[in-house]
């Protein structure tokens, strides 16, 4: 292959041999500059967090830093963290055993049901608690997160146990080992990985969350870093409070691409061949059925419960929303979504292509530098955007542009995660046969790499649009003033104990995120898709 | 001494029975194949002895002690039984060495005795790779002295070469009965393949639709199956119709020496059918002349499947519908489309309708 482009691009052309085309530089070079450029504006969010702590008093940075407040929080969050991250463990774990071992009658019903909990945006069920319970706090937050994130463990869990090899437990068994024994020294090394990735894929989302630990009243970073912010004075603090808070996301993120890595290299070599005599549960089956149920109960039941009474409610109250202002606020959700999408397609592109095409240490950083939209919580780029846009573009201040530039860097890791399969899945062999056939690099791409991959990018890029349409935090900080999103109006009106007028958006929510949860749902527990695509 | 006693198993899963009754005795330091089509039971027989399924019905019995039986059910983890299974199981995060270790006390585990079973298997250059690293055979002896180094009373063998290639196969099934003879452990191997079965067990137990067909050495089963279905099962064989007539059958290839299989009865003059294997046929070049009455029966030869050592000719018989096989020694060259003339080298067995 190479001995032929030196042929062909050394000397004349031979008019025996297929016409060949002398391979551009400029293309290559281009796509590294725009990946690059890419990746530069990814990292604004938190460049420009680092420089305006720089910016600030010294001392007033050191007084923020260590006082009493920063300690509470970091107690208060770290704490919910690990409370939702073990209780999120224990369940997935237990869920993903019950559904892929056993003989549990309905298992795949169960495996819908129990992953319908990613339809239910986690400020949505936060609502449903609080109108319907006098659960707040810390028991709250506590509830509604693990609630929401247990499929997070128990998708890629099911994945990791359908490939796990199931004689080795029995083997286990044959050597001394009692039942529970036999699971953790045979079977839970082999779905560790997975289970802990999706753990720390919890732990990032319980960090970043804003909604329901703000509606819970739970003093936690994020919630904190809003009341901060809108207080004027403590602009600085909110500063360093974003800081940590960032760099408490960036270790969690770096220490799941770690145990990815750690599980690529482990791998399925010894995947098992035979189908697995599945646990006989007996009579204890009605106790998994009971188990599951008040899962399900529990996460879906209270808050298509509190959707129910209230959307029954809103015909009998004055307090009812206007049909005319949830449209208006749907439309403005829907362009500001799309525009993100957008956004996040043109950083994504370049990353994308780089990454599933040339393994080089460019592609390395730039994909690094697009999981930042991971690692960052949406409240800390929107407030980093927010100090950006008012020191360096004042004209861009709250404007859409900004907000669709924060959407696209929150879900550019999605994105470049949508752009990278999709070209990943055409075959070099394919491009290979291309040239053969007499067709120029960029002809090629044209003709066969863009046309096989672009059904996935586009896929990709509405899923992308669908959950900008979710997104909270950074949309409360940087929507232009008088625009309302879908979000926001939940939450607006959730914070002014207007339940009835809340509950017809927090079903539009619902239905808007049961769209990826439904169609991704079975990609995960298969393994052909990573949790976080749900969400 | 470690006999093992299987009584009466009834045994299946959901309370639907998949093994009907099957009952067996395995003498201490041998070798017994359970032999079986797919979806026979054997696994769930295997299951059974290991504790891993409880029997409905029957017992098993290691040297006079009930592990599995009425009203007993001793757990898998406290039966010294080890297992071998189909795809060799070994821990993936594991190396070999923590895993030909993994039944051992933790003082033992990495001690000169799992050193010298990685050698007795031959693996013993191997100890620090992981499973990923190993190729199938090499899988299937560490496995095997994994399930050795407890020093259990009984080693099961779940198809433990189905997922080899030819060639491996029959070196890996050598070895491994040669480990087993030198470590004098009563084992159980479950097959589906007739010649794993008989090239490498003191006794064969056939089971079909979960019930026990037949039991015995290699040689009983080969040259005395008690069915049709077992003959053509085990080695192949030619069945011809024919008329009984004391001590032959009279039929496709002229009159033939035959006896009655065990539990048939037949009068002289009744239809039986006639079992040979294809090897027992012999060919001769048919001559010019009409070849004497007794010598054989003339056969056009349809086709040559030659292997080097021998070779199967494919034939058609005047008086029989189906082609028949004859499997010759590789040495003497025969051509589709020539006549033959066929003979009988040995006695065949009569099976009454």
């Amino acid at each position: 292959m190479r001995l032929a482009r030196h042929v062909a691009t050394g000397g004349s052309e031979a008019t025996l041999a297929p016409r060949r085309h002398l391979r551009l530089p400029g293309g290559r070079l281009a796509l590294r500059a725009s990946a690059a450029m890419a990746a530069a504006l990814a990292a604004i969010p938190l460049i420009y967090l680092v420089v305006r702590v720089a910016q600030a008093e010294r001392t007033e940075v050191v007084e923020a830093l260590w006082s009493p407040r920063i300690a509470t929080l970091m107690v208060n969050t770290v704490g919910l963290v690990l409370a939702v991250s073990a209780a999120c463990l224990v369940l997935g774990v237990a869920i993903a055993w019950l559904l892929v071992r056993t003989d549990l009658p309905g298992r795949r019903i169960w495996l819908v049901v129990s992953s319908l909990s990613l339809a239910v945006p986690s400020y949505v069920a936060a609502f449903g608690w609080i109108a319907t319970t006098e659960v707040r706090g810390f028991w709250g937050a506590f509830i509604v997160l693990t609630l929401c994130n247990v499929p997070l463990v128990t998708l890629p869990t099911i994945a990791a146990l359908r490939l796990a090899n199931a004689a080795s437990e029995d083997v286990a068994r044959t050597l001394g080992r009692t039942r529970w024994r036999a699971f953790f020294e045979a079977t839970w090394p082999q779905i560790r990985p997975a289970a802990l990735a999706g753990v720390l894929l919890v732990a990032l989302y319980v960090l970043s969350d804003f909604g329901s630990v703000a509606l819970m009243r739970y003093p936690a970073f994020t919630w904190a870093i809003q009341v901060a912010y809108e207080s004027l004075f403590d602009r600085t603090l909110a500063a360093v409070m974003s800081l940590v808070l960032a760099a408490m996301g960036i270790v969690l993120v770096v220490a799941e691409r770690r145990l990815r890595g750690a599980r690529a290299r482990v791998g399925s070599t010894v995947a098992a061949r035979t189908a697995p005599v599945p646990v006989a549960l007996g009579r204890w089956a009605w106790v998994a059925h009971g188990g599951l149920a008040v899962v399900a109960a529990l996460s879906l039941g209270v808050p298509l419960g509190a959707l129910a009474k209230y959307l029954v409610l809103r015909t009998e109250t004055s307090t009812a929303v206007r049909p005319g202002d949830l449209l208006a606020d749907a439309v403005s959700t829907v362009g500001l979504a799309g525009a993100g999408a957008v956004v996040a397609l043109a950083l994504a592109l370049p990353i994308g292509i780089l990454a599933a095409r040339f393994r080089s240490r460019l592609a390395t950083v730039t994909e690094s530098a697009s999981y930042l939209g991971l690692a960052l919580p949406g409240i800390v780029v929107g407030l980093s955007l927010v100090f950006f846009s008012l020191n360096v573009a004042p004209m861009l201040y709250q404007s859409i542009w900004m907000l669709a530039f924060a959407y696209g860097v929150l879900f550019l890791p999605k994105t470049v995660g949508a752009v990278r399969s999709s070209i990943g899945q055409v075959e070099p062999g394919l491009e290979d046969a291309a040239r053969t056939m007499g067709l120029s690099p960029a002809r090629v791409w044209a003709r066969v790499t863009a046309r096989i991959a672009w059904p996935g990018i586009g896929a990709g890029v509405l899923l992308v649009a669908l959950t900008a349409m979710k997104e909270l935090p950074a949309t409360l900080l940087l929507r232009p003033t008088g625009t309302e999103t879908l979000a926001t109006s939940l939450w607006r009106l959730t914070s002014g104990t207007a339940y009835a007028a809340a509950a017809p958006y927090a079903l539009v929510l619902i239905l808007v995120a049961a769209v990826p949860a439904l169609l991704l749902t079975r990609e995960v527990a298969g393994g052909r898709r990573r949790p976080e695509e749900t969400l | 001494m470690s006999e093992l006693q299987v009584r009466k198993i009834v045994a299946g899963y959901d309370s639907v029975p998949v093994l009907r009754g099957v009952s067996f005795i395995v003498p201490h330091g041998s070798l017994t194949a359970v032999l079986g089509p797919s979806g026979s039971g054997k696994s769930t027989l295997l299951r059974v002895i290991a504790g891993l399924n409880r029997p409905i019905e029957g017992a098993v019995v290691v040297d006079g002690t009930v592990l599995s039986g009425p009203r007993v059910y001793v757990a898998p983890e406290r039966r010294r039984i080890g297992l071998v299974p189909q795809d060799a199981a070994l821990f993936p995060h594991l190396d070999v060495l923590a895993n030909v270790g993994f039944g051992l006390p933790r003082a033992r585990r990495r001690a000169q005795e799992v050193l010298d079973l990685l050698e007795m298997v031959g693996m013993a250059d191997y100890a620090t790779r992981m499973p990923g690293e190993l190729s199938g055979g090499q899988r299937h002896r560490v496995a095997l002295a994994r399930a050795l180094a407890t020093e259990p009373d009984v080693v099961l063998l779940d198809e433990p070469f189905s997922a080899l290639d030819a060639a491996l196969r029959a070196e890996v099934r050598g070895q491994v009965r040669q480990v087993l003879r030198r470590a004098q452990t009563t084992a159980v191997l479950v097959t589906h393949d007739q010649d794993e079965a008989l090239s490498m067990a003191d006794q064969v137990v056939v089971v079909d639709e979960g019930r026990l067909v037949q039991a015995g050495t290699p040689a009983e089963i080969y040259a005395k199956p008690v069915s049709r279905w077992l003959a053509q099962f085990v080695g192949g064989a030619l069945v011809l119709p024919g008329i009984w007539e004391d001590g032959a059958v009279v039929g496709p290839l002229g009159a033939v020496h035959a006896t009655l299989a065990d539990g048939h009865m037949a009068q002289a003059g009744d239809t039986v059918d006639l079992v040979l294997r294809p090897e027992q046929l012999s060919l001769r070049a048919a001559g010019a002349g009409p070849g004497r009455a007794g010598e054989g029966v003339r056969a056009l030869i349809r086709d040559v499947a030659y292997f080097g050592h021998d070779a199967v000719v494919t034939m058609d018989l005047p008086a029989c519908e189906e082609p028949v096989q004859a499997r010759v020694l590789g040495d003497q060259r025969w051509q589709p489309d020539s006549e033959v003339v066929v003979g009988v080298r040995s006695v065949g067995l009569a099976f009454a309708r």
